[in-house]
């Protein structure tokens, strides 16, 4: 019997913070006070915070501990799909610890901040070659924040225009921060179904295009993991109504080097840094989500924004018409060194990472047709979404596949998402798994698919190898515990 | 390339099984006219080691500490790292997994998440807080639309002594929905006037910042009175969030939100970012609030765990009627928050914040003997403003040249405050640092 990467291994208790601990100990070296003590006006002063004291060895022992239930990257393969999970380069954490960019303040006049403000422009430039756009701002925080500074972008034109519109087309294979995002800016999305080839035919957008359509937001390629083919018929249809066109860019590493947004027609693209170039997704942030748009849009863009001169870099926040300021500072700096360093390391090879990519989630897709249900059995990009409409007959559900895969040592693909596939299994394997780890995963796919057939309650009782069993979430929901 | 494990072998197979040629066949199905034309015009990938030379030649043209005494603070602080903190952050099983969608296999980042969420609920004396929002400035911004849902009122206060960034933030956040905004002014003393408040109706919060942009301490329970007694919400903001380790609480006060910035704990600067969005809130308005929970709960064994909870508010479930479209936050960046208070404990952050008061007061106090004008009268944490006379800026330029940093100059925030000058002394600065920057600045 083939061999999977799942055990049991050493997984030892840990209690909370708080359960640990003596009143007197402190982990942290506190700095010599050379200065005497000032008063404060007592009203202003209160109790010092309740807070667990620990001994430094117990901090480390404690989070070493936690670290240890938690599966990432450098754990095995995380097929999770529309995330990207493809291998953080170590020497990139180096980069971005160094002292000189670490310890920076954001407000240092800029001729002190040379080396930060070029690297920002220079990524700017890059991402821009990528994509195939003309202007990049690297300010957002993560891609949700660069689809709010996309709809605020597609907001101000209009109202530059002198015109109000109320509505953006949203298909309904999109990501659920696109509507919510259209809808935090003031806009009421209309949700577009997409036709039987699991793509939008022009025809539909056509249909609920008019002067009210301020934009379309759309994925590409989509959450089928399908390339969108008729985009430019989409955004010439889009266009002459006045509309502009919003690429939701999460699944740019299908297609670097393969595809230029710009010359298809679109006006405004976000991409996910944490996702495409590389950086570390940190169980859920920070990342960093960059807006690149057309000439025409780059008056719009959030400031400061850096620029070059003959003297050399400096911020500005002469843009008369910008949407204003979405964080405190600059962006997310840290996470910028790190994806410029993917870039750099890279370099022309990009091209080759999106065709691996897109390589390794065709060769899954073939491997495990017939074992899985292909709800659309198409040539597909980085990922392939799969159904559980085979082993529902056996009263497995993709839930259960899901647990079981952990079993086996692998983390879970996305389930449930897009929400057009019924009990949909999205695999996204990336570029960076090995022929063999593809095969090692197929393999576990094929016996979870067996013992679903011979003996589905391993899996309804999966995972057993894991630091904890199923989760009560419907309690959790109930009476929400939230601190302790 | 080092990242990419296929041989040409790996990729003859797999070719063959998807039955393609090639992999530029792999693209069959994008209509030519959508190919690429252009050339991929990226340079010869640079090796670990070139690539090291080139960041070090960037990141040593930047003027930080401890060649350079920074004084100054103005939303980004710097306090020491413990290097514990610093390497544990570094354990890849934190750093390289995803938002923790799948429990089971997500224990590490959910209870260390369920644990930041009560450290910062018990520092801020609130009932709940969230998993994190991006930063300070965003959080405020997401707090205020919370007021207003809550509330459903479409006017909003807010004090002009909160960082300037931060309300530039929220007009961005809140111009799209029609949203009003009221700047309330600040006194003499360099509190918020809040005479003004009683004659606005319909204001869905009062946002106040503390210590405020200059430092000073606000008077939170009376802002909170006024703000109560129209209706509204108090919505208490921070840049420095180890002041509270001194100061009440912004919950002991009377606060409905209490958001703000934590990079102060255990967070490098990092030239702005990330940072760490804080935000804690009344448990009664918990279904309205942005971002992720984790809660505790128990698996089918009834064993202790924790899962992401109350999610019928986000994004992925809501869609367009959820209370914020915030997915990806500032989770490793919570944690080493965590981890910082965690190591500091509650002797330790006493300690450490009346450290950075007695540090700032000690510079206060010589820059007023050397006969400088301090012209808010207000208590402050770890920074003040200090007025300075006209030619202050060639002195600053030649302490430059000494690699001090001796401040930040208000007039481009605040424009009636020509040559004010903001200062931040935290317990990475000695006496002697800061008598160096004193006698600098006197000569």
């Amino acid at each position: 019997m083939t061999e999977f990467p799942g055990s049991i291994g050493l997984i030892l208790n840990e209690p909370l913070l708080w359960e640990k601990g003596r009143k007197g100990r402190c982990g942290m070296s506190l700095p010599r006070r050379d200065v005497e003590a000032a008063s404060l006006d007592g009203d202003l002063v209160g109790e010092p915070p309740d807070l667990p004291d620990l001994s430094e060895v117990e901090v480390v022992r404690h989070y070493t501990r936690l670290s240890q239930w938690n599966f990432g990257v450098d754990s095995g393969m995380y097929p999770l799909g529309s995330c990207t999970m493809k291998y953080n380069p170590k020497i990139n954490e180096k980069q971005a610890a160094r002292q000189g960019f670490a310890a920076a303040h954001p407000l240092l006049p800029s001729r002190l901040t040379q080396g930060a403000l070029r690297l920002i422009f220079e990524l700017e430039r890059l991402l821009a070659e990528i994509t195939g756009m003309d202007v990049v701002s690297l300010q957002p925080a993560a891609g949700a924040q660069g689809e709010l500074a996309g709809m605020l972008i597609i907001l101000a034109y209009h109202r530059g225009k002198g015109a109000r519109r109320t509505k953006i087309i949203v298909p309904d294979t999109a990501h659920g921060t696109n509507p919510a995002s259209a809808a935090l800016c003031g806009f009421q999305p209309v949700n577009v179904k997409s036709n039987e080839l699991g793509i939008l035919s022009p025809e539909a957008i056509a249909e609920v295009m008019d002067e009210d359509v301020a934009g379309i937001m759309i994925t590409n390629p989509n959450t089928l993991g399908l390339f969108e083919e008729n985009i430019r018929g989409i955004a010439e249809i889009v266009h002459s109504k006045g509309g502009l066109v919003y690429c939701d860019g999460a699944n740019m590493n299908a297609i670097m080097g393969i595809v230029s947004a710009g010359d298809i027609g679109v006006d405004i693209l976000h991409l996910n840094l944490h996702k495409t170039f590389s950086t570390p997704h940190g169980g859920g942030g920070p990342g960093s989500g960059p807006i690149c748009v057309r000439n025409y849009l780059e008056p719009f863009l959030p400031v400061p924004r850096v620029v070059r001169e003959k003297e050399g870099y400096r911020l500005s926040v002469d843009f008369p018409k910008s949407i204003g300021k979405l964080l405190a500072f600059h962006g997310n700096f840290g996470v910028m060194v790190k994806a410029y360093s993917y870039i750099l390391s890279m370099g022309s090879e990009l091209r080759k990472s999106s065709q691996l990519a897109v390589l390794n989630a065709n060769y899954v897709k073939e491997r495990l047709k017939g074992v899985l249900h292909l709800p659309y059995d198409r040539p597909c990009m980085h990922e392939c979404v799969f159904s559980d409409k085979f082993q529902r007959e056996h009263k497995v559900s993709t839930l259960d596949i899901a647990k079981r895969l952990m079993d086996y040592g692998f983390h879970p693909p996305t389930i449930y998402f897009p929400l057009v596939v019924n009990g949909a299994i999205m695999i996204e394997p990336t570029e960076t798994e090995s022929k063999e780890d593809l095969d090692l995963f197929i393999d576990a796919l094929k016996a979870i698919a067996a013992e679903a057939r011979d003996d589905p309650q391993l899996l309804h009782s999966a995972p057993t190898r894991c630091k904890v069993r199923r989760m009560d979430e419907v309690e959790a929901a109930r009476h929400p515990c939230l601190s302790g | 390339m080092r990242y990419l494990p296929h041989t040409e072998e790996d990729i003859g197979e797999m070719l063959k099984f998807v039955g393609a040629e090639n992999l530029d066949d792999l693209y069959l199905t994008i209509p030519p006219e959508c190919l690429r034309k252009s050339e991929f015009n990226l340079a010869e990938p640079l090796t670990e080691w070139e690539l090291g030379d080139h960041m070090a030649s960037l990141a040593g043209s930047m003027a930080v500490p401890p060649a350079y005494k920074v004084f100054m603070g103005a939303g980004s602080y710097e306090h020491y790292i413990p290097e514990s903190v610093a390497q544990l952050l570094t354990r890849s099983e934190f750093a390289t997994a995803y938002t923790p969608y799948q429990p089971e296999v997500s224990q590490g980042t959910l209870q260390a998440i369920y644990e930041y969420q009560t450290l910062v609920a018990r520092l801020l004396g609130m009932e709940t807080a969230n998993a994190s929002l991006y930063d300070g400035a965003s959080a405020l911004a997401e707090a205020l639309l919370m007021a207003i849902r809550t509330t459903r009122r479409s006017r909003v206060a807010i004090s002009r002594t909160v960082h300037p960034s931060y309300r530039r933030v929220v007009k961005t956040y809140l111009a799209s929905g029609g949203y009003e905004i009221i700047e309330l002014p600040y006194l003499k003393s360099g509190k918020t006037d809040l005479t003004g408040i009683s004659s606005f109706d319909g204001l869905a919060a009062v946002a106040i910042q503390s210590p405020n942009f200059f430092g000073c301490i606000e008077d939170l329970k009376p802002t909170g009175d006024f703000a109560h007694e129209k209706g509204a919400l108090l919505v208490v903001a921070f840049s420095e969030p180890l002041a509270y380790g001194l100061l009440k609480s912004p919950g002991s006060q009377g606060a409905d939100i209490a958001c703000g910035e934590g990079q102060s704990l255990g967070i490098p600067q990092s030239f702005g970012g990330p940072g760490l969005g804080m935000f804690a809130s009344k448990k009664e308005f918990v279904r309205n609030m942005p971002g992720r929970l984790v809660g505790m709960s128990k698996d089918v064994d009834g064993k202790r765990g924790f899962v992401l909870t109350l999610a019928t508010r986000e994004q992925h479930i809501r869609r367009e009627k959820a209370t914020s479209n915030i997915c990806t936050n500032g989770s490793l960046c919570a944690l080493a928050a965590a981890m910082y208070m965690a190591s500091l404990g509650s002797a330790g952050m006493r300690k450490l914040a009346e450290l950075n008061h007695d540090k700032s007061e000690y510079l206060k106090d010589k820059l007023a003997k050397a006969g400088f004008n301090l012209p808010f009268s207000a208590a402050t944490f770890n920074e003040f403003v200090v007025e300075f006379p006209l030619e202050f800026e060639s002195t600053y330029e030649r302490l430059l040249e000494q690699k001090i940093v001796a401040g930040l100059t208000l007039e481009p925030y605040y424009p009636e405050l020509p040559n004010h000058w903001l200062m931040c002394a935290t317990e990475t600065k000695t006496r002697g640092d800061m008598d160096l920057l004193v006698e600098g600045i006197k000569s």
